[in-house]
Order: C-alpha cells, then sequence, then structure tokens
C-alpha cells in the first residue's frame, strides 16, 4: 500500500465524494466499502509509524501501526461497515457525510502517533459527530446538539492546552505513556476524562446520544467512548487513580439504567457503565488488564451497538423508545427481538458470548493482583448490567404489559446489520482464540476455565431468578414518565437557578456601570481615534521639516541612552 | 564557459541589472523594454538561487571585486543570511514585474514606460549591492542607486494622482537624511578602523577599544538604517510613498525595500559591531525595542481607520516591521530566527496583498474601501487571494504568519517576557479588524450603482496567486524557510560576541 495513504484520507475524500454517488443502493454499498478500503490500507503494514514528517522542529507522524491501533481500526472499521448497513434506508446526505468523516476523525486518531495529529482528529470527532444529533432537526436536539458541541470541544481545547504544557515540560509531542504528576498530564487526563465520560464529566453523554437520531445514536455510540479508553489505554497504563475512577464509572450508572424509561437513556447508562470496566482495566494496566480492556472495548462496540441497533428499530417502527410504551413487541418483531436477545446475552457475559470472553479478562486481571475489592465492585457492576440491560429492556421492550403496538419488522438493511452483528457477538464468544491473537499483548488467557464459566452461570441464574421473582411479585421498579434526574440537576437547576439570582443581581449593578463604561469606552475611543484616526497625529502627512525634527530627536535620545 | 559564470556569480547578481538597465531605456517605447526588463529578472533569479544554493550547506562565497586584494578592494560576501535576502529581493522582482505590464500600461505613458522599467532595473540593481556587498561604503553607494531610482518610481505615480510628487519629495528629503546618517556613522568607523571592509571593521572594531567616536558611529548608523526601513517614527515617509507610487512599484518595495535595509541592520548590529560592549544592546534594548513595540499597536490602529487601501496596507507594513525589530532586539537564536523568516514571510504576503489593490485599481479605478463594495462577487479570484493574504497578515495557522509569529512568541517565552509575548498577540487581534473591514467592504456591502468592474486580466492574477501560493506552501510546510532563517540567525549569532552575556 503507498505510504502516504492513511485511512483517516480516505474517509475524508470518499465523505466529500458522497453527493455524487446516486442515492439508493448505490449509495449504501458506497458507504459500505470506504471503511473497507480503510481496511486495506492499514492492514498488514508491518509495525511503525508511517508518514511522518517534522513541522516546526515537531515531529508528525500521521499513521503510527501496532497492535493496539490495528485492532482499534479494525474494529472501528467494522463497525462502521455494520453501521453503513443499518443506514442503508437512510436518504440523508448530511448524516452520510458526517458518519463518515465522523468514522475518519476517529480511524486518524487512533493512528495518530504525536498529540498534534491526536488533537486535529479528537476535534474532527467532536465536530463532525454533532451533525448527527442536529440531524433530527427538532429545537430540542438542535439544543442538545450544542451542548454537545460546547463540551467536546471543550475537550479538545483543555487537549491542546496540555499538549502546550507537555510540550513546554518535555519538548516532545510524541503520543506515548505518560506518568501523572505534572500540571501537563493532568489536563491532557482530564480532556480524555470529559470524552471517556467519567463521573461528573459524563452527561453530556445522556443529554446527547439519546437526542440523535435513530441511525445517529448507533454510530455515535461506536466512536466517541472507545477513542477516549483507547487514548487512556496509549496514554495512562497503569494509572492507579483509573481504577476508582472506573469503579465508579461502572456502578453509579446503574441505578439511573434501573429507573430510566427511555430505552435509549438505558442504554447509554448502561454503555457508561461498561466503559467504567475498560477505565479499571487501564488502570490495573498489568499485559492482561490491558489486552483486557482492549477487548471489552471491542466486545462492547457491537454488543452495546447491538443493543442500540434494536431499540433504534423499534424507535423507527414505533416512533417511541419509552418502556411505558412499548412492550409484547415479540409478536410483530420477532427477529429483532432475537437479536436484541444476544446484545443483551453479550453485555450479561453469558459464556459463548463476546462479552464473556471479554469481561472475564478485566476480572481475572484484578484478582491475579489480589484487588479484592476491585473485584468485588466489578462483579456488583456485571450483577447490575445483567439486570438493567440483559434482563429489564427486553423485557419492557418486548415482552412485559402489552402496549399495544403492532409495528411491522425492521427493514431489510437494519435486520442485516443486526444479524451480522449478532454472529460477530456470538463467534467472539465461541472462537477466543482468534480474537486474543488481535490483542496488543501477548499473554496467554483461557476464559473457559470451569470456574469462570460456573460463576458467571451462577450470576446470570440468580439474577435471572430474583428478576423473575421481582416481576412476579410486582417489586420491579415501574417505569415512570418523565425524566430521571442525573447529576446534570446540579447544572440544569441548581446552577441555572443560582446563576439566575446572580445575573439579576449583576444584572442590577451592570446597568449602573454599564452606563459608567460606555461612557469611558467612548471617551477613550475617541482619544484612539483622535490620536490614531486619519486626522491624528499618526496618520496625518508631516511636513518635510517636522519629519526631519523626529528623526533629529530620536538621533539626540539614542546618543543619550548610549552614554547613559 | 559555465564555469567562467559560475565563479562570477556574485558580481552578476549586481552587474546583470546594472548593465541591463540603461540598455531597457534603448528600446523605446511598447513592450519591449517590458519584456527585456522581465527576462532579466529571471536571469537574476535564477542567479540569486544558485548562489543560495551554493550557500545553503554553510559555504561562504567571498568574491574579490576587480582583483583587488580584501580589505583594500572591494569585497562581494555571500552567506546563508544575504543569499536568503538575494533570493527575496530577485524572487519579488521577477514575479512583479510580469505582473506590471497592464498596471503599469494603464498608469504610466507609453513614452515614459522605458524609462520606468530602467528605473525599476536601477532598484533592484541598489537592493542587490546593498544585500551582497562586503563594504560598508559600497552599502551607501547601492543604497543611493536604489533610493534615487526609487524616488523617481514613486513620482511616476504622479500621472495618476499629483500627490505622488510631494510623497517623493518627503521621501527623498528623509532617505537622504537617513544615507546622510549612516554615511557619517560609516565615515566615524573608519576614522578609529581605516578599514571598509565588514569583516575587516568587525575585527578592528574589537582591537581598538570602546570610544566615543564608536559610540556616535553606532547611533548614526543606526537611525540612518532605521530610517530607511521605516523604523517608528522614522516611518513618516512611508505611508504616502506607498500610497501613491505605482501599483507595481508598491508591491516591489513592500517586498523588498525594507527587507534590505533591515538586513543592513542585522549585518552591522551582528556581524560589525558584535556586541562587544553593553551599551549595543543596551541600546537596542531600551530605543528599538520599545519603538517596535509601539509600532505593532499604533500603526496597526492607524491602519484601522484608512480608507485608501494602499495606505491601510502600508501603516500595516510598519507594524510588520516592528514584528521584524522585536525579534531583533531579543538577541537570541529563536527571535533572529523569527526576524529572518519574518522577512521572507512578509514579503511574500505584503506582495501579494498589494498586488491585490493593484487588481483593484485596475478594474474599479480605485483603492478606497469604501468605493469596493461588493467587489468580492465582480472580482472572486482578486478578493480571494486578499481574504487569503489577509489572514496570513493576521497569523492564522496555516500560513506564513503564523510561523513568523510563533517563532516570535516562542522567542519571547524563551526569554520569559510573558507581556511581550501576549503583546504580540493582542496586536495580532488589530490585523483581524482591518483586514476585516476590507473583507466586509468585498463581500458584505452592495455595490455602487453603475458601477462594471471585470476581473483582474491574468497576467495580474497570477504573479497575486503565485505569492498566495507560497504563503500557503510555506505556512503548511515550513522546513525550508525556517531552516535557512534558522542557520542565517545561528551564523549571525557566531558572528557576534553576544554569547559572553547569556
Amino acid at each position: 500500500m503507498p505510504e502516504y495513504l492513511t485511512p483517516a484520507l480516505a474517509y475524508v475524500a470518499a465523505a466529500l465524494l458522497v453527493p455524487f454517488v446516486p442515492k439508493g443502493a448505490l449509495r449504501g454499498l458506497y458507504l459500505a466499502i470506504v471503511p473497507l478500503a480503510g481496511i486495506l490500507i492499514f492492514w498488514g503494514l508491518t509495525p511503525g509509524t508511517y508518514n511522518a514528517f517534522n513541522v516546526m522542529g515537531m515531529q508528525i507522524g500521521l499513521m503510527r501501526v501496532d497492535a493496539l491501533s490495528q485492532l482499534f481500526g479494525l474494529a472501528f472499521s467494522v463497525a462502521a461497515i455494520l453501521a453503513a448497513l443499518y443506514a442503508w434506508h437512510l436518504r440523508d446526505t448530511i448524516q452520510q457525510i458526517a458518519t463518515l468523516l465522523y468514522a475518519g476523525s476517529a480511524m486518524g486518531a487512533v493512528f495518530a502517533a504525536d498529540l498534534i495529529t491526536l488533537f486535529v482528529f479528537w476535534e474532527g470527532t467532536a465536530i463532525a459527530s454533532v451533525f448527527l444529533i442536529w440531524a433530527r432537526r427538532t429545537e430540542g436536539s438542535f439544543a442538545a446538539g450544542m451542548r454537545y458541541l460546547i463540551v467536546q470541544i471543550g475537550s479538545g481545547v483543555i487537549l491542546i492546552a496540555g499538549i502546550v504544557l507537555l510540550y513546554r515540560e518535555t519538548g516532545s509531542i510524541a503520543f506515548t505513556a505518560m506518568e501523572l504528576g505534572s500540571p501537563a498530564t493532568w489536563t491532557i487526563l482530564a480532556a480524555i476524562g470529559i470524552k471517556c465520560a467519567f463521573p461528573f464529566l459524563h452527561n453530556w453523554m445522556h443529554d446527547a446520544y439519546p437526542s440523535a437520531t435513530v441511525t445517529g445514536t448507533v454510530v455515535l455510540s461506536i466512536f466517541t467512548t472507545k477513542l477516549a479508553i483507547y487514548a487512556l489505554l496509549r496514554g495512562f497504563p497503569g494509572t492507579e487513580l483509573l481504577i476508582y475512577i472506573g469503579i465508579a464509572m461502572a456502578l453509579f450508572p446503574i441505578v439511573f439504567a434501573l429507573l430510566e424509561n427511555d430505552l435509549r437513556r438505558v442504554l447509554t447508562y448502561s454503555l457508561n457503565s461498561q466503559l467504567g470496566f475498560m477505565v479499571v482495566g487501564a488502570g490495573i494496566g498489568t499485559p492482561l488488564a490491558i489486552n483486557g480492556a482492549a477487548a471489552h472495548a471491542v466486545a462492547s462496540i457491537f454488543y452495546q451497538g447491538l443493543l442500540f441497533m434494536s431499540v433504534g428499530a423499534i424507535l423507527f417502527r414505533t416512533g417511541t423508545a419509552r418502556a411505558t410504551a412499548l412492550g409484547g413487541l415479540y409478536r410483530t418483531m420477532p427477529l429483532t427481538m432475537i437479536f436484541c436477545l444476544v446484545g443483551a446475552a453479550s453485555i450479561s457475559a453469558l459464556p459463548l458470548t463476546s462479552g464473556f470472553v471479554s469481561k472475564s479478562m478485566i476480572l481475572s486481571a484484578g484478582g491475579y493482583e489480589k484487588m479484592f475489592p476491585v473485584w468485588i465492585a466489578l462483579l456488583a457492576a456485571s450483577i447490575g448490567a445483567i439486570l438493567h440491560t440483559g434482563l429489564r429492556l427486553p423485557y419492557l421492550a418486548f415482552f412485559g404489559s402489552d402496549g399495544g403496538l403492532r409495528p411491522k419488522e425492521a427493514p431489510g438493511g437494519m435486520l442485516a446489520a443486526m444479524g451480522l452483528t449478532a454472529a460477530l457477538c456470538i463467534a467472539i464468544g465461541v472462537m477466543p482464540a482468534a480474537f486474543y491473537a488481535l490483542l496488543p499483548n501477548d499473554v496467554p488467557y483461557e476464559p473457559y476455565t470451569f470456574s469462570h464459566t460456573i460463576v458467571q452461570l451462577q450470576l446470570v441464574a440468580f439474577v435471572a431468578l430474583a428478576f423473575a421473582l421481582a416481576v412476579k411479585r410486582g417489586l420491579l421498579p415501574k417505569a415512570e414518565r418523565g425524566i430521571v434526574l442525573d447529576t446534570d440537576w446540579i447544572y440544569r437547576r441548581l446552577l441555572s437557578a443560582i446563576l439566575g439570582s446572580i445575573g439579576r443581581l449583576i444584572a442590577g449593578l451592570w446597568k449602573g456601570a454599564g452606563r459608567m463604561i460606555a461612557s469611558s469606552l467612548n471617551w477613550g475611543a475617541g482619544i484612539v481615534y483622535h490620536l490614531h484616526g486619519p486626522r491624528g497625529p499618526f496618520a496625518r502627512t508631516w511636513p518635510t521639516g517636522a519629519m526631519v525634527m523626529v528623526v533629529a530627536f530620536l538621533l539626540g535620545m539614542t546618543l543619550v541612552v548610549t552614554y547613559i | 564557459m559555465m564555469s567562467l559564470i559560475e565563479a562570477n556569480l556574485p558580481a552578476l547578481q549586481v552587474v546583470l541589472p546594472l548593465v541591463a538597465a540603461p540598455l531597457c531605456a534603448l528600446l523605446g517605447r511598447g513592450d519591449r523594454s517590458w519584456a527585456f526588463a522581465c527576462l532579466v529578472t529571471f536571469v537574476t533569479f535564477a542567479v540569486s538561487v544558485a548562489l543560495f544554493a551554493e550557500t545553503y550547506a554553510g559555504t561562504i562565497i567571498s568574491y574579490r571585486m576587480g582583483g583587488w586584494e580584501i580589505p583594500l578592494g572591494i569585497e562581494y560576501r555571500v552567506d546563508r543570511l544575504n543569499a536568503f535576502v538575494l533570493l527575496i529581493i530577485s524572487g519579488s522582482a521577477a514575479l512583479v514585474l510580469p505582473y506590471a505590464r497592464r498596471i503599469v500600461a494603464a498608469e504610466i505613458p507609453a513614452e515614459r514606460q522605458p524609462l520606468f522599467y530602467t528605473a525599476f532595473l536601477l532598484c533592484i540593481t541598489g537592493l542587490l549591492g546593498i544585500t551582497i556587498t562586503g563594504d560598508a561604503f559600497n552599502i551607501f553607494v547601492f543604497l543611493e542607486i536604489s533610493s534615487l531610482a526609487t524616488y523617481a518610481l514613486v513620482a511616476s505615480g504622479s500621472w495618476v494622482n499629483k500627490r505622488a510628487l510631494t510623497a517623493a519629495y518627503n521621501y527623498l528629503i528623509m532617505g537622504t537624511v537617513g544615507a546622510t546618517f549612516f554615511v557619517i556613522g560609516v565615515g566615524m568607523l573608519y576614522m578609529i578602523t581605516g578599514t571598509l571592509n565588514l569583516a575587516d571593521l568587525a575585527v578592528r572594531i574589537v582591537e581598538h577599544g570602546d570610544s566615543s567616536t564608536l559610540r556616535m558611529g553606532f547611533v548614526f548608523i543606526l537611525i540612518g538604517i532605521g530610517l530607511k526601513l521605516a523604523m517608528f517614527p522614522l516611518h513618516l515617509w512611508l505611508p504616502n510613498a506607498y500610497a501613491y507610487a505605482p501599483s507595481a512599484v508598491t508591491a516591489f518595495l513592500a517586498a523588498t525595500a525594507t527587507k534590505a535595509a533591515v538586513y543592513v541592520m542585522l549585518r552591522f548590529m551582528f556581524t560589525v559591531f558584535g556586541f562587544d560592549y553593553e551599551f549595543q544592546a543596551d541600546t537596542l534594548r531600551m530605543v528599538v525595542l520599545p519603538l517596535a513595540v509601539i509600532a505593532m499597536f499604533a500603526a496597526s490602529i492607524v491602519a484601522i481607520f484608512q480608507d485608501n487601501l494602499k495606505r491601510m496596507l502600508a501603516y500595516s507594513s510598519i507594524a510588520q516591521i516592528g514584528y521584524i525589530l522585536l525579534g531583533l532586539t531579543f538577541l537570541t537564536e529563536t527571535g533572529l530566527t523569527a526576524s529572518i523568516v519574518h522577512l521572507f514571510n512578509h514579503a511574500v504576503t505584503k506582495a501579494a496583498l498589494f498586488m491585490v489593490a493593484g487588481c483593484f485599481v485596475l478594474s474599479a479605478g480605485t483603492c478606497s474601501i469604501s468605493k469596493l463594495g461588493g467587489i468580492g462577487r465582480d472580482m472572486p479570484w482578486t478578493t480571494a487571494a486578499f481574504v487569503v493574504g489577509g489572514l496570513s497578515l493576521i497569523g492564522l495557522p496555516l500560513t506564513v504568519g503564523f510561523i513568523s509569529k510563533w517563532y516570535l512568541v516562542l522567542a519571547a517565552l524563551e526569554l520569559g517576557w510573558w507581556p511581550v509575548a501576549l503583546m504580540i498577540m493582542a496586536s495580532s487581534l488589530l490585523a483581524i479588524i482591518y483586514v476585516w473591514r476590507v473583507i466586509e467592504a468585498a463581500y458584505l456591502q452592495p455595490a455602487p450603482e453603475g458601477v462594471v468592474r471585470k476581473e483582474a486580466p491574468l497576467s495580474m492574477l497570477i504573479p497575486t496567486w503565485i505569492f498566495i501560493g507560497l504563503s500557503i506552501w510555506f505556512g503548511i510546510n515550513a522546513m525550508l524557510t525556517s531552516t535557512a532563517a534558522g542557520r542565517a540567525a545561528s551564523a549571525l549569532i557566531d558572528s557576534s560576541h553576544i554569547l559572553w552575556k547569556e
């Protein structure tokens, strides 16, 4: 393959050509083939940095190929193909272009060998993806998109600030493992933390993802957060702080996921919780843990994507994703139901699914390091995942109380995408060895040991039993209409109330000060204009004599200065 | 034959346009004189490229004029720094002359055109001579050649606007004062050392030690050259000279005249005086540094209020010279790199912008901003060139303007001069305002009634866009320029005695 090509470039070029491809099957095919071309560019390259050049003394590398970047690149590419299939019915050029640019930016960021390139693509993902939210073309989605954009761009700005600090500190912009400790690395971690939806930095996700279009949410769930996980694995492996952050991340969304009514919001909370597992893996930092985090990220791209796809199909057919309005859909959407169950099984880490082979690696890594509390916490989070996404979500959507809706089965493209994704989830679970061969570190690991299988089966069985009993006794928390308040209450209500009263106070002061400032500004501008305006002394044409006087004066002054 | 040419390249660089100038006058009216002048500048440019390539690795060419022994005879000395400046000067000339044909035809009567091109060639001769020579008095001679030619060129704008005559007169007085100061300064150095060769001067000044004569000479040279390079507040001749000169002349002068003067300043400060004594560095920091900072702001603010596009760009040039001088006063390698790279970057950007102004003059008959309403629709390519050039002037990333500002800010931070770094950035914001005024007029305001404006001819658009292309190309791939500038800067630092202070 030619060396100057990068997958990002291919995607961007392809995105520019989208409007010229006739809408319909041809364009659908085109969109699905682009990621394939992307794979061809990096696959099979010997590890190393390609497309490296020097800009103002900084080493830029557009394409670093090693096992980690290849793994994420491959997962992103395959996911992009599946997303293109899923969006086969779509006739919205803007979304198609945005998807390609978004995927391309994510690929570019994954292959970036230096932080400047990372930054460029980091912002690229932010800008391209917001169109997937705006494409819903409602006022709410516009506002949500705006909030999303501000947060994402903010993350980029913090990142570049960190990069500048790091460059001042070390003189290098290479994107390698960093030690937490200096202001530079803290800043960079904060930037990644926003994209990764660390606790208290996570609200953008639950705000934006459910506001996007049907296909947009699927695409969004693939790239941004996994890119952040990649950045953590690359930049901060073995940072102890990440373990605690990850545990908090894995645990706290469970409650919200259990209460939430909007199924897409349920899924964003469960995605958030799954990200916690990966952050813990990055924090443990042993080769096995890194492998586990990477594997879980890849597996979660697919099973989480599958779940988003199935809920998206429901939304597409029924026009709602609210649990209170749904129920009993198994009658008319049996295939969607089956695929959803495969996704649910995967996230529950049932043996023979992808979740099992990836999640058990992180758990084992914690166990090997004798981190007992970590192990327990992750186990608790697993139970939560089984409960809120593995059981409750399919139950509310497809079984449970009949909502009376009788929609058609999902369209062919969606079914094909879900079918392939489901097959992939199972294939990874059945053939873990092939999957493990792609992982960055060469650590032998066998997921299907007796104890693993039994523990996981017991877990699933008992949770299922408890769930069944709860349903029977009516103990299951009822899905209520309304919005579950997350910590975003702080900035949506409390902060706005506080700001409101401060605002009124300031408004009063402002009115008084405003007049004063305005008059003094006028006065200042008047002076500036008086001096610099067309008739001012700085701009006037001076008489020759006066010019020579200035010269003489400066000569005299300079002479005096030399003798001081 | 080839080896003969190769051995005499430094002489050819100057002699070629010098001999061509009178020939050009003999060619008679019409395009012949223009075509001949063009040809000469192309060959001159080729010579500069050859010299640049030869010195890029670090060789210093020392050429003895007429075979006289140095330091008695005149030495032409080409090193990385002046090879870079030669390239800027002859390259600008080679692009401005093709551009000039149409606009000169519109601004100068046909029978005067051969004389115009003659003066142009003489001006090129002078600027190249200033840059290439290694002899202090020779610098003065070439300074006069270029200045006299420039006065005539500026005055030739009087066919369009009579004010060009007073502008040329003022320039004449001020330029002569500057040249006189310079030659007085050189005379004082000659009093102490008895030599005029720059390299020799550098050695002997150290031998003779500090003295009042040396200090006087230093100040006279500083102020004399300061006048020539339009250091604030010695810039008063510049706005009118640029505004009323024929458009092609303005584009060429803006790209080269002040740059050659900056080169002389660098050469004298670092190679000849070399900061042997503390007063030299102190003078720079106490006089030139504040003036440079004031120039960055005062001239930019004046530019905001100007209505004449050429005058606005002229004031912007004064501000840009402030940046160049600022880099010089840092007395560090990064600062010098910033100055030298900005010589090139500003030449490219400002030449392109003045060329755009020339295109406006040709098509719209005016370059008054208030009368350029809606011109972006009538002259899309010309106006787009202005937008890109304007962005470079502001210093947006991916343009050369950014490269210069980057090095400049870096140099300020290296010294820990935070306030200066902030001021550099703040003054860049002023550039946004004056560039925006033009963009607003060109795109957002309605066109005046009953005005027909055609897109500028290709012969003018192509050179303009070549400059714009260069300002983008070297903004993205700054390797060549910044390496050349960095090497020249380190050579300058090495030739001075500045290191004892660090």
